[in-house]
C-alpha cells in the first residue's frame, strides 16, 4: 500500500526514466493512458476495418492476415469489442483526460496517491500487452465476443483461439480490473479529499461529477468482473464446474456438470451495463462543459445535470438483466429489468434538454471542440433513442443479435463516446502541449467522422429489422439477405472513407504538438481551473501556490462583469441587487 | 439576476485550516522526505488521506466477496442434469470441513486483531509523545516496548500455516477443487482470503521496515494504522466466509 506516499513529497524529478516512464506525476500520466487509448484504438480500428471488408468480399485476401476463416471472424469480433471497450472507452476518457485534468480542476497538485495511480497505469498496459498477445499464441486470439459468455469461453477445447488465447484474454481483463480499481480509489479520495479552499462539491465542473461518479461506478462494478474472471479460470484451469453445465465439446462428454452459464451472464453485466455509462459519463461532462464555454453561457440546470449523472449511475446498476431477455428469465423480472432500464430515459432526456437550453440562444462560438461537443449530443440522441426499443423485452426478443443491437450500442457507446473524447482532445491539448490544433483541419476531421459514422451505424438499424444476424461471419449466400448486401458494401465504403479520415486527425495532433501555434494560458476564454495556470501546467499545478475559489464553474455572461466570463478564480462577484 | 449556475455564499471544504488567506496545507513542497515535516496539520490530513483510501479500496474488496457471495447462492439452489435418470437433480453435496482446526485458526487470527490494535494505539501514543520527547533534557523512559507488531505478524502467519493444514485436510478427505461445486467454493473463499491476508503480512512487513529505515514516527503511524485497520477488515472478512460456509454449506 502506497500509503506513506503523499501528494507533492516527491520533488519534480530530473532523469528521463522518472519524468517520462516510471513517473509520479499525474499529468505524465494522463498522457501515457491517452497514448496507450491512441494506439489501441488503431488496432481495434483496424480489426474493425477486416470485419467489414470480410462481410462484404468474404473471399478477398487482406494484408497481415489474409483469407479470413470463420474461426479468424470471430477472434477479430472479440478483439475489436475488448480492445475499444477497455483499452479505448475506459481508457482514454477516464485515465486520460481524467487522470490529467481532475486534480487541475479542482485545485489539488497531484493525485491522492501518485505511486497507485502510476501502478495503475503500468497494469493497464501490462494487461494491453497481454491482451495483444493472444494474437500471436498458438490457436491465436479467443472467439468467445467482448461478453465472453461460457460455456464457449470456459472450456479449453471448444475452439482454436479458446486455448491459450482465451487465457490470456481472461488474464488482461483481470490485470485491467486491478488497474481500473487503484484508478478508481484514487479518483475518489482526490476528489473528496483535495480540493482547494472554495471548491465545494457544487462548484465543481461537471468534468470533475463525471469523473467522480464513474470512478465509483468503477469500484462497484470491476470487482465483480474479477470475482467472475476468477471463477471463469477456474473452470477452464481446474476443473470446476461454476458455468458448465453438463454436456459434449466435439463430441465428447467433460468433466464439468451442473454449472449454469446465466451465472457469468448475471455476473458479467452487473459489471458490463455500469461499464457502458464508464464509458459514456466522462463525454457528458466534457459535452456539459463544452457547450456551456463555446454558447458563452451558464450550463443550463447545473445542479439538474449533477443529478442526472448520479440518478444514471444508480440505476445503472440495476438493469443488467436487459441482456439477458432471451436467456428464459421469468417475464416478472424481465419487466422489472424493463421498466428500470426505460426510467433511464428520463435523467437522459433531462441531460439533453439541459444540453439544448445551454446552446438555445447562445453566443455560440464553432470551433473544432464545440462541433464535436454538439455531434457528441446529436450521436447521443441517436443512439439513445433506440434504447426504449430494445429495453421491451416483446420488441428485444426478435432485434436480439441483430445488427440492430450493433447500430444501437456504436452509436451511443462507441461513437457518442469517442466524440466526447475527440472534444476532449481539441479542447485540451493547447494547455496539455501550449501548441493549438488545426482550427481547419479540425474542421474537416469533424465532418468526415459525422457523416461518416452515421452512414456506418444508422444503416444498421434497417438490417437489423430486415434479419441480419450479428457476429455471423459470412452471409453473402444466404438468399433472404441478398438486398441487404448493396447497403452493407456502402457501409464499407463509408469506413474505409471514416478511417482514412483519422489520419487528418492523427497528423493534426502531433503536427501541432511539434509546430501548431503557441497556446495562451487561456485560449478558449473557459473559467475553470486549469486555465488559470501556465501552459502546459508546471510540476506542482500551480507553480507554488495554490488556488482559492470563488465561483462557480460556469458564470459566462454574468451582467456587470468586465469581461463575459468569471474565472473560478476572480474575487467573488458583487451579490446581485435585491429585486 | 446573476447566472443560472448555482450562487453559493462561499463555503469552505469542512477540514480545512480556518482562517482565510491560510492556503491548504497538503502538498507541503517537493522536499522529497514526505515524513520530514513540522506542520502535525499537514500529517493529520495525509491519515485521514489515507484512510479514506483505504475505506474506498475496501469496497472494491466487499464488491469482489458480494460476487462470490452472489455466485454461491445461485449455484447452490442450481438443479442439475443426472445423465442416468435423466432427471434434475441437485449436486450441491454439504462439504465436511474440518471444523475444529477451523476454529483454533479463527482464534489465531482474532488474537492477532487484538495485537494489531494494540500496536496501532502504541504508535498513535508515541506520535502524542513526540513533541515532549523533543524536549532536551526530557526522558520518558519506557523505551523497550512489546513487539505488538512483531506479534501479529506471527500470528497472522500463524493463520496462513492453519489454513495450509486445512488444505492438508480437505485433500486426505478426497475434497478437491473439482469435487463439487461446495468444494470449489470452500477453496475458492479460502484461497482468496489467504492472498488478501498475504498482503496485509506484507503490509505489516513493510511498516515493521519503516522503523528501520528512519522514517518518521508520523509517517510509520500512518502506515501501521492504515495496515490495521485493513487487518481488521481481514478478521471481518474471515468471520464472514466462516459463517457463509457454515450457514450455506
Amino acid at each position: 500500500m502506497a500509503t506513506s506516499e503523499v501528494v507533492h513529497a516527491h520533488a519534480a524529478p530530473q532523469g528521463f526514466i522518472r519524468k517520462y516512464v516510471f513517473s509520479l506525476d499525474h499529468k505524465v500520466i494522463g498522457l501515457q493512458y491517452f497514448f496507450l487509448a491512441l494506439t489501441a484504438v488503431w488496432v481495434g480500428m483496424i480489426l474493425s476495418l477486416f470485419m467489414r471488408i470480410h462481410m462484404v468480399w468474404p473471399n478477398a485476401d487482406l494484408p497481415l492476415i489474409g483469407h479470413i476463416q470463420p474461426e479468424a471472424y470471430l477472434s477479430l469480433v472479440t478483439m475489436h469489442g475488448t480492445i475499444m471497450v477497455f483499452f479505448v472507452l475506459t481508457t482514454a476518457p477516464q485515465g486520460g483526460f481524467g487522470n490529467y485534468f481532475l486534480p487541475i480542476q479542482i485545485g489539488a497538485p497531484d493525485m491522492a496517491f501518485p505511486v497507485l495511480n502510476m501502478l495503475s497505469f503500468w497494469t493497464t498496459f501490462v494487461a494491453f500487452v497481454v491482451m495483444i498477445a493472444a494474437f500471436f499464441v498458438t490457436g491465436g486470439a479467443p472467439l468467445h465476443g467482448w461478453t465472453g459468455y461460457p460455456p464457449l469461453s470456459a472450456i479449453q477445447s471448444a475452439g482454436p483461439g479458446e486455448g491459450l488465447g482465451a487465457d490470456l484474454w481472461i488474464t488482461s481483463i483481470a490485470l485491467f480490473c486491478g488497474a481500473s480499481l487503484m484508478g478508481a480509489l484514487n479518483f475518489i479520495t482526490t476528489t473528496l479529499d483535495l480540493r482547494a479552499k472554495g471548491m465545494t462539491l457544487m462548484r465543481m465542473p461537471l468534468t470533475v461529477w463525471s469523473w467522480f461518479i464513474t470512478a465509483i461506478l468503477g469500484l462497484l462494478a470491476f470487482g465483480v468482473l474479477l470475482s467472475a474472471g476468477i471463477l471463469l479460470l477456474m473452470d477452464r484451469n481446474l476443473g470446476t464446474s461454476f458455468y458448465v453445465p453438463l454436456g459434449t465439446v466435439n463430441g465428447q462428454l467433460t468433466a464439468h456438470r451442473g454449472g449454469s452459464p446465466l451465472l457469468w451472464q448475471h455476473l458479467f453485466w452487473f459489471f458490463g451495463h455500469p461499464e457502458v455509462y464508464i464509458a459514456i459519463l466522462p463525454g457528458m461532462g466534457v459535452a456539459s462543459q463544452l457547450l456551456s464555454t463555446f454558447s458563452r453561457k451558464p450550463i443550463f440546470g447545473y445542479r439538474a445535470m449533477v443529478y442526472a449523472m448520479l440518478a444514471i449511475g444508480f440505476l445503472g446498476f440495476m438493469v443488467w438483466g436487459h441482456h439477458m431477455f432471451m436467456s428464459g428469465m421469468s417475464p416478472y423480472s424481465a419487466f422489472a429489468f424493463s421498466i428500470l432500464t426505460m426510467s433511464i430515459g428520463v435523467p437522459s432526456a433531462i441531460k439533453t434538454f439541459n444540453w439544448l437550453g445551454t446552446i438555445w440562444k447562445g453566443r455560440v462560438r464553432f470551433h473544432t471542440p464545440m462541433l464535436f461537443a454538439i455531434g457528441f449530443v446529436s450521436l447521443f440522441v441517436s443512439g439513445g433513442l433506440s434504447g426504449p426499443f430494445l429495453a421491451q423485452p416483446t420488441l428485444d426478443i426478435p432485434l436480439h443479435d441483430t445488427a440492430f443491437v450493433v447500430g444501437h450500442f456504436h452509436l451511443i457507446m462507441g461513437v457518442a463516446a469517442i466524440f466526447g473524447i475527440f472534444a476532449a482532445t481539441y479542447y485540451w491539448v493547447p494547455k496539455m502541449f501550449g501548441r493549438m490544433m488545426s482550427e481547419s483541419l479540425g474542421r474537416i476531421h469533424f465532418w468526415f467522422t459525422f457523416i461518416g459514422t452515421y452512414s456506418i451505424f444508422m444503416p444498421m438499424h434497417y438490417l437489423g429489422m430486415a434479419g441480419q444476424p450479428r457476429r455471423y461471419s459470412q452471409f453473402t449466400e444466404v438468399a433472404y439477405l441478398q438486398h441487404l448486401i448493396p447497403l452493407n458494401r456502402v457501409m464499407t465504403y463509408a469506413a474505409v472513407i471514416t478511417i482514412a479520415a483519422q489520419l487528418i486527425f492523427v497528423i493534426n495532433l502531433f503536427w501541432s504538438i511539434l509546430k501548431g501555434q503557441k497556446a495562451t494560458d487561456n485560449p478558449w476564454e473557459a473559467t475553470t481551473l486549469e486555465w488559470t495556470t501556465a501552459t502546459p501546467p508546471p510540476h506542482d499545478n500551480f507553480g507554488g501556490h495554490t488556488p482559492v475559489v470563488h465561483n462557480g464553474p460556469y458564470e459566462y455572461g454574468v451582467p456587470g462583469a468586465a469581461r463575459d466570463f468569471v474565472m473560478q478564480t476572480d474575487p467573488a462577484a458583487s451579490p446581485s441587487p435585491a429585486h | 439576476m446573476a447566472t443560472v449556475t448555482p450562487n453559493l455564499a462561499v463555503k469552505y471544504p469542512r477540514t480545512r485550516d480556518s482562517g482565510g488567506g491560510v492556503p491548504p496545507s497538503y502538498g507541503g513542497g517537493g522536499d522529497g522526505n514526505p515524513g520530514d515535516t513540522n506542520d502535525s496539520s499537514d500529517y493529520r490530513e495525509r491519515l485521514r488521506r489515507a484512510r479514506l483510501g483505504l475505506i474506498v479500496g475496501l469496497t472494491a474488496v466487499v464488491m469482489m466477496f458480494v460476487g462470490f457471495t452472489s455466485a454461491l447462492l445461485f449455484r447452490k439452489g442450481l438443479p442439475s442434469l443426472d445423465p442416468q435418470t435423466n432427471t434434475y437433480t441437485r449436486d450441491w453435496v454439504p462439504i465436511n470441513l474440518p471444523w475444529a482446526l477451523l476454529a483454533v485458526n479463527t482464534a489465531v487470527l482474532l488474537a492477532s486483531s487484538v495485537t494489531m490494535e494494540l500496536a496501532r494505539r502504541d504508535i498513535g501514543r508515541q506520535v502524542a509523545l513526540a513533541p515532549v520527547k523533543s524536549i532536551p533534557g526530557i526522558s520518558l523512559g519506557d523505551e523497550r516496548r512489546f513487539p505488538w507488531l512483531g506479534s501479529t505478524v506471527v500470528l497472522g502467519l500463524g493463520f496462513l500455516v492453519g489454513q495450509f493444514l486445512v488444505w492438508r485436510v480437505l485433500r486426505e478427505h478426497h475434497f478437491f477443487v473439482y469435487s463439487g461445486p461446495s468444494s470449489s467454493f470452500a477453496y475458492l473463499l479460502f484461497g482468496t482470503h489467504a492472498v488478501h491476508l498475504a498482503g496485509g503480512v506484507i503490509a505489516l512487513i513493510y511498516a515493521a521496515a519503516t522503523s528501520l529505515l528512519h522514517r518518521t514516527v508520523e509517517a510509520r503511524r500512518i502506515v501501521i494504522d492504515v495496515a490495521g485497520l485493513y487487518w481488521h477488515f481481514m478478521a471481518l472478512l474471515w468471520i464472514y466466509i466462516f459463517a457463509l460456509l457454515l450457514i450455506a454449506r
